[in-house]
């Protein structure tokens, strides 16, 4: 019996590979003119014309490739403990990870974007939510680094987050999941009517990029699946997606696909704004982390707020109305003039697209369709602004080009759509390999789509790779999309599951990167930033190591007088001055990871020495030719034994 | 595969040459005698004078340093701002009055130029690559390569007025 459903599914295999080549061998003008070898080939020593920023969905983290190469450059750990960058590990970053839940090591990455400026991508920043315990974290493209994370009050499933507006006014997060707010026991029958759902303001400073909770507006417990902030003509206003709009709380998967249409929800924050400043909210108290990395100290902070203004969608006139989409809609993408509004109802066989301008007639004219809890639904015709007709199935997300083209993504069907905006008419159609969620063009969710690439983000790979066990990686597809017919380029495994990936031109972040931390802004409080200054310190059971590493020693690197029972702090600074190197510090049984500094940077270990004897320690990061000389010993002895504490090195 | 074989073949040839190149320094306690005269035979280039001990006054070095003017009074400020340079940038490598890492700066304007002084501190990697001197430096101090430590021409030249205080 087995057999057989291996020969079936073998199979299926391959008459998936012959379809395959059939697709290709019918639209590809043969192998001398499909070149996309070299259209994706970066020579040794050149650089990728874009950064792609994909978050690393379920490995909490964000990762950093190179496009057209596909080659990846950097892992920056976000909202899960790294221990190869000591992330979480190393005395200076936990904070980071600190919530009112605790210190919560991981996360789940769902929406890279970034910050912009007049409805361009800038440069500046990638903001990316934390999908399980709600947080949004900024991550400074200067350093590569993750500069900041702030917890989300009243919010439960943060996935329609972190969504930035046209000037980076606001990072914008809703909530997939109602809850109680506030929180209490109650029967999970109670549900409907009781069951809310928030969504969150999160102001950035334009200088520091520090955020703030600003307000939160409260919503109907519906499940607010995506966000699109408008632009242009539509800046000042935020569409939202939801489903289970049945307010259905078990057996999701049939409850809440029962009603015909769900709405987008339009929330109009410039309105927010103008009743947070008449005083039309509510103050509640709530708990929430703000943690903050200080570049200058080399440490983060966390400090544990309070408050939030809240406004009452309900009782605010103005503030929210529903436009109805048919069928579960998942991504809401709004198009680069600010007109249109796509709804991908992933279970409709059209996709719907609303007129903005319908949509604020609609409103004026009050041609409303009823209403739920409060908030007015707008008629479906009245702000129909048109419809793409059968493209495929299984619609979840849509990205523009800039020339009056939109791709959409079919989950079911495998495939990339180009359709046109505003005729409707479908343009071209390109399989992929397997089941893309998100797709991303350079500035495509913005008002300046740079265009050339799209990349699709598979959720499955199957017969793609080779295969590694059962568990195998997702991918990214890369098509150029400059002529009349995409052509499919590359595809390349993730780490994660890749959800949405933030381009842009590499120019934007290229200039500014830093190469090192200056040992002379140095401000951390266990900084050595001269050898003169080395030393070990003990308080108590407390040892403090104040330790420099520069190519190829460790200084000290003979320490006696340590004890078993003691905490001991290495607080490493690296005093090179130069580009690229690192060093790195281990020492036998530590529990959490080893330190990997920057030049000019501090950072801190803890050791628990457990056992007598005299053990070693090392840089872990090849530094250099005498790099296997950079080591050194630390004597441990009896918790009751009188031996000196004493350092030295070279003498 | 062949590829593969290729690469871990370089990287093992690398690792041995990495080694060889190690214990022929690694001398002291265990090594025999013979090693140790052998070692010192190949380590001077020309003369059989150590590369730290010769003097080469007209050799200006490699770098963005062509011509220094010393006045004959050490400036005392500029010398203490170099003092406080040395100390937060050099002196991991460099102790003042002894051979450490590097070689000690006391003394170092009776054999070398100022220009070559600045323009080591300045453009090591580009001094050891094309600078016979420094890469004859280079051997004698076990291979450890100076460290750029991004110094600005002003920091080095502050730098400098203090080696004159030594």
């Amino acid at each position: 019996m087995k057999k057989v459903n291996y020969i079936t599914f073998a199979f299926i295999a391959l008459a998936t590979v012959f379809a395959g080549c059939k697709e290709q061998g019918e639209k590809s003008t043969g192998a001398l003119s499909s070149n996309a070898a070299e259209r994706v080939y970066v020579e040794p020593g050149k650089y990728d014309e874009f950064y792609a920023f994909l978050s690393g969905g379920f490995s909490g983290q964000l990762a950093v490739y190179g496009i057209p190469s596909g080659r990846l450059l950097k892992v920056v750990p976000v909202f899960s403990q790294d221990p190869e960058k000591a992330y979480g590990y190393n005395e200076e970053t936990k904070p980071m990870l600190n919530t009112t839940f605790g210190f919560i090591p991981w996360d789940d990455t769902h929406h890279p974007d970034m910050s912009q400026t007049n409805g361009v991508l800038d440069g500046r920043w990638i903001f990316m939510n934390g999908n399980n315990t709600p947080r949004v974290a900024r991550v400074d493209l200067s350093t590569f680094e993750t500069a900041e994370i702030m917890e989300i009050p009243n919010s439960a499933g943060n996935h329609s987050s972190a969504f930035v507006t046209e000037n980076t006014e606001y990072v914008i997060a809703g909530t997939r999941f109602a809850i109680p707010i506030p929180q209490k026991d109650m029967p999970i029958k109670d549900y409907k009517g009781n069951f809310k759902a928030s969504l969150s303001f999160l102001k950035v400073d334009q200088e520091s990029g520090n955020m703030d909770l600003s307000f939160q507006i409260r919503l109907p417990g519906f499940s607010y699946d995506l966000v699109h902030p408008g632009r242009d003509k539509s800046h000042g206003w935020v569409f939202m997606t939801t489903y289970n709009t049945e307010e259905a709380h078990t057996l999701l998967e049939v409850n809440a696909s029962q009603n015909d249409k769900d709405f987008i929800a339009a929330v109009n924050w410039k309105k927010a704004e103008e009743y947070i400043k008449e005083g039309k909210f509510t103050t509640e108290k709530v708990d929430y982390a703000h943690n903050v990395y200080d570049e200058d100290t080399h440490m983060a902070t966390s400090t544990i707020k309070n408050e939030v203004r809240v406004l009452d969608a309900s009782t605010l006139p103005g503030l929210v109305y529903f436009l109805p989409t048919p069928k579960s809609p998942h991504g809401v993408d709004v198009d680069p003039t600010g007109e249109y509004i796509v709804g991908n109802g992933k279970l409709s066989a059209d996709l719907t697209v609303h007129s903005f301008t319908k949509m604020l007639d609609a409103i004026k004219n009050e041609k409303f369709d009823g209403e739920a809890y409060g908030i007015p639904i707008l008629n479906f015709e009245d702000v129909l602004g048109g419809t793409v007709k059968q493209p495929g199935l299984g619609p979840l997300h849509t990205e523009f080009d800039g020339e009056g083209n939109a791709y959409t993504t079919f989950f079911i069907s495998s495939e990339v759509v180009k359709w046109k905006v505003g005729t409707w008419e479908i343009l071209d159609r390109k399989p992929t390999y397997y089941s893309p969620g998100h797709l991303s063009i350079p500035g495509g969710n913005s008002r300046k789509p740079w265009g050339k690439y799209l990349l699709a983000m598979n959720k499955i790979t199957k017969d793609r790779y080779l295969p590694t066990g059962p568990e195998v990686s997702q991918s990214a597809q890369l098509y150029d999309i400059t002529g009349d017919k995409m052509e499919l380029l590359s595809d390349f495994p993730t780490i994660g599951e890749p959800h949405y990936a933030s381009m842009v031109p590499a120019e934007l972040i290229q200039s500014k990167s830093k190469k090192i931390y200056r040992l002379d802004e140095n401000k951390h409080p266990q900084a050595t930033i001269s050898d003169a200054n080395v030393k070990v310190e003990r308080e108590g059971k407390e040892v403090h190591v104040y330790m420099t590493m520069i190519r190829s020693h460790l200084n000290p690197d003979n320490i006696e007088g340590v004890k078993v029972g003691d905490k001991v702090f290495f607080h490493l600074t690296n005093l090179e001055q130069d580009y690229d190197v690192p060093h790195g510090f281990a020492v036998i049984g530590a529990e959490n990871s080893e330190l990997l500094v920057m030049p000019g940077q501090t950072e801190t270990l803890v050791w628990y020495p457990k056992k007598v004897g005299v053990w070693p320690f090392y840089c872990t990061d090849f530094c250099s030719a005498l790099h296997q000389e950079m080591s050194g010993y630390v004597r441990v002895s009896p918790a009751d034994s009188n031996t000196e504490l004493t350092w030295s090195l070279g003498d | 595969m062949n590829l593969k074989i290729k690469c871990i073949a370089t990287f093992f040839s690398v690792v041995l040459i990495a080694c060889g190149g190690k214990e022929e320094k690694k001398k002291d306690g265990i090594r025999l005698q013979q090693e140790k005269t052998e070692t010192t035979i190949e380590a001077p280039s020309d003369t059989g004078t150590p590369a730290s001990q010769r003097i080469e006054l007209d050799n200006k070095g490699v770098g963005p340093i062509t011509s220094v003017t010393l006045d004959a009074e050490i400036d005392e400020a500029l010398a203490v701002k170099g003092k406080e340079v040395y100390e937060q940038m050099c002196l991991a490598c460099n102790k003042p009055d002894k051979k450490y890492i590097g070689p000690a700066p006391k003394g170092v304007l009776e054999r070398r130029s100022p220009e070559w002084v600045m323009n080591m501190i300045l453009n090591p990697q580009g001094m050891v690559t094309e600078d016979p001197l420094a890469k004859d430096l280079l051997q004698e101090f076990n291979g450890a390569p100076m460290a750029n430590q991004g110094l600005t021409e002003d920091q080095a030249r502050a730098v400098l007025e203090y080696f004159r205080t030594l």
